[in-house]
């Protein structure tokens, strides 16, 4: 499996990160010499095994649904890049 | 007197009840230490004023007695901790400015035993990285060098500052966390102990996740019997980490009994791979000795899937980072890119998140984002999650047939130099953590303890791994063989 320059432009995007399109070729080279790395996990047989989910079998406990948390705007918000009237402030998302 | 940042746990500990000198005086040893230790680069962040109003309020509890050991103990925190109040960046310029509002469940425990924090230690970006490389703060410097070489080595990572910082005596001890070696790459190429503990024992709450079924935190000391004593205040079952494990935290000290006559030390024949330096080799045949002498039963024992630890690693870590990481979206805290006019909401993002993260992180979140997208989940994801699955078969069977604790090389090789294993070639990084990685996979303690020097003049340790939850008996494996190689070296002060 080798990944192109389209690839990584579409992955990065999913990710979310800017990358400048001359950077590109670099990003896809990089993908590829750990996919190559990764590509060893083919020898193994996995057939008949479960993924695991969990090192130690546990199941999520579960705890009552009520309250146990809040009334901390203030705090929610102290580190806020742009908080404005008790919300956090970003770029208009709706026209 | 010797000075004071050069005592154990233990004996600060000791030496506080019998009224030998205060928390204070031990603090401001180590506040000396560390205001003359910028060349090392461990301290990033520093908070006299909180650890001498500590130490005071240490020493009011130590003289009305009944005070826990950790009581009046200064230690540095990795940067990985949330603490409350004081920076807490994960090593990342994303997180530039963010001052959490609560306490890390472990900070919170050590406080309320009393001990003493002296700021915060470097580590790689969000804990990825074997070298301290990638920290948003620079380097962290190993206090070992090469004979009289004066070439500055990497103090390894990702806990390179608390390996650094406790090596070098900037304070007693450290917290560090371990997703693939973090704790015991360090703790070897330092000369000092360190100590992962089974997946569960220590909470995640409040420590910026990395790989959430990986990650552990646990206690980087200058000796095993510190390792202990810190190790039981560190762990607590917490209902706010839902992978918490609700079982009795015992004393751990009190189980360094040293008798291990008659347990079973397995020698995996996997671990012994082409290119380990033969020092690494024989420093390995040195230990599994003295664990003999000591009267264990030396057993060979195979792990069959051990190879394909770090290509399974390789997937999940990714993986599970960049879901982890998605949260750093320049909405809720941290850094913000300036945007431009008509910039939307998916601009923000994507600007914020390339001028936050470095190149390490960016390509981790990339990878991790291309092995769970739609057509390759399968391929990648599922299959590095079925391998792991085999890895830990291969350690349950082996503890099943009657091993108490199996003894490794902690590292391939003595510290390397910074810089001297580039970016260019990842592969290469991520090989340091070939004897560490399998036991993150399995959930299971290891710990690190130093053994001897190289032909440099370099610390190196050996590894041993223990059973699940049986931390008390892996201690007093690491307390015998700790003892029998008696290391007692400690770096020449340059910085």
């Amino acid at each position: 499996m080798s990944i192109d320059i389209e690839t990584a432009r579409k992955v990065a995007h999913l990710a979310r990160i800017k990358v400048e399109e001359d950077h590109l070729p670099t990003l896809a080279q990089g993908f590829n010499d750990i996919l190559g790395f990764i590509e060893q996990l083919n020898e193994v047989d996995v057939e008949g095994v479960e993924p695991m989910t969990s090192v130690t079998p546990m199941r999520l406990r579960r705890r009552a649904d009520v309250v146990t948390d809040g009334d901390q705007q203030e705090k929610v918000l102290s580190n806020a890049p742009d908080a404005r009237e008790g919300f956090f402030a970003v770029p208009k998302v709706v026209e | 007197m010797t000075d004071l940042n050069t005592l154990t746990i233990a004996q600060a500990r000791d030496g506080l009840r019998a009224g030998d000198f205060t928390s204070v005086e031990l603090t401001q040893s180590c506040l000396k230490a560390v205001e003359v230790s910028d060349a090392l680069g461990a301290f990033v962040h520093h908070t006299p004023e909180i650890a001498l109003k500590q130490a005071g309020e240490a020493d009011t509890r130590i003289a009305a007695g009944d005070a826990p050991d950790m009581c009046g103990i200064p230690l540095g925190i990795k940067d990985l901790f949330c603490t409350k109040g004081v920076p807490s960046q994960a090593g990342s310029a994303i997180l530039e400015g963010f001052r959490p509002e609560y306490e890390s469940t472990i900070t919170q425990n050590m406080w309320d035993d009393g001990a003493v924090m002296l700021g915060k230690l470097n580590m790689d970006e969000f804990a990825m990285g074997s070298s301290n490389e990638t920290s948003t703060y620079g380097n962290a410097v190993n206090p070992w060098r090469r004979g009289n070489d004066d070439t500055a080595l990497t103090p390894g990572g990702s806990s390179g500052g608390s390996a650094s910082a406790v090596a070098a005596d900037l304070c007693l001890a450290a917290t560090g966390t371990d997703t693939g070696g973090s704790i015991r790459q360090p703790a070897a190429f330092t000369g000092i102990t360190g100590i992962k503990p089974t997946y569960g024992r220590c909470s995640r709450w409040g420590v910026v996740g990395f790989a959430s079924s990986l990650d552990q935190a646990g206690p980087m000391t200058k000796s095993v019997r510190d390792a202990a004593i810190m190790l039981e205040s560190m762990c607590s079952y917490d209902p706010k980490d839902s992978t918490s494990a609700e079982i009795p935290v015992p004393n751990f000290e009190a189980m360094l009994t040293g008798d291990i006559r008659g347990k079973k030390i397995g020698i995996p024949r996997e671990y012994r791979i082409d290119g380990t330096p033969a020092e690494i080799e024989k420093l390995w045949a040195d230990g599994t000795q003295m664990m003999r002498d000591a009267g264990a039963e030396i057993i060979d024992i195979s792990l069959p899937h051990t190879k394909y630890a770090l290509p399974a690693y390789y997937v999940i870590a990714p993986a599970e980072a960049s879901s982890n990481l998605a949260r750093y979206d320049g909405v809720r805290y941290g850094h913000r890119a300036k945007l431009e006019a008509g910039d939307g909401i998916n601009e923000m993002y994507e600007k914020t998140r390339a001028e936050g993260f470095g190149p390490e992180v960016q390509r981790r979140i990339m990878v991790g984002t291309y092995v769970l997208s739609a057509g390759f989940y399968d391929a990648y994801f599922n299959r590095a999650r079925r391998v792991r699955a085999l890895i830990k078969k291969d350690f349950d069977q082996v503890f099943a047939s009657g091993i108490d604790a199996i003894l490794t090389p902690s590292t391939p090789s003595a510290a390397f130099g910074l810089g001297e294993v580039t970016e260019a070639d990842p592969i290469q990084m991520f090989l340091n953590d070939v004897f560490t990685v399998p036991v993150n996979l399995a959930g299971l303690p290891g710990i690190s303890v130093p053994i001897g020097l190289d032909k440099t003049g370099l610390p190196l340790g050996l590894q041993l791994i223990g059973r699940p939850y049986e931390e008390g008996d892996l201690l007093n494996f690491a307390h015998v063989l700790e003892g029998a190689a008696g290391f007692v070296s400690k770096p020449g002060k340059w910085w």
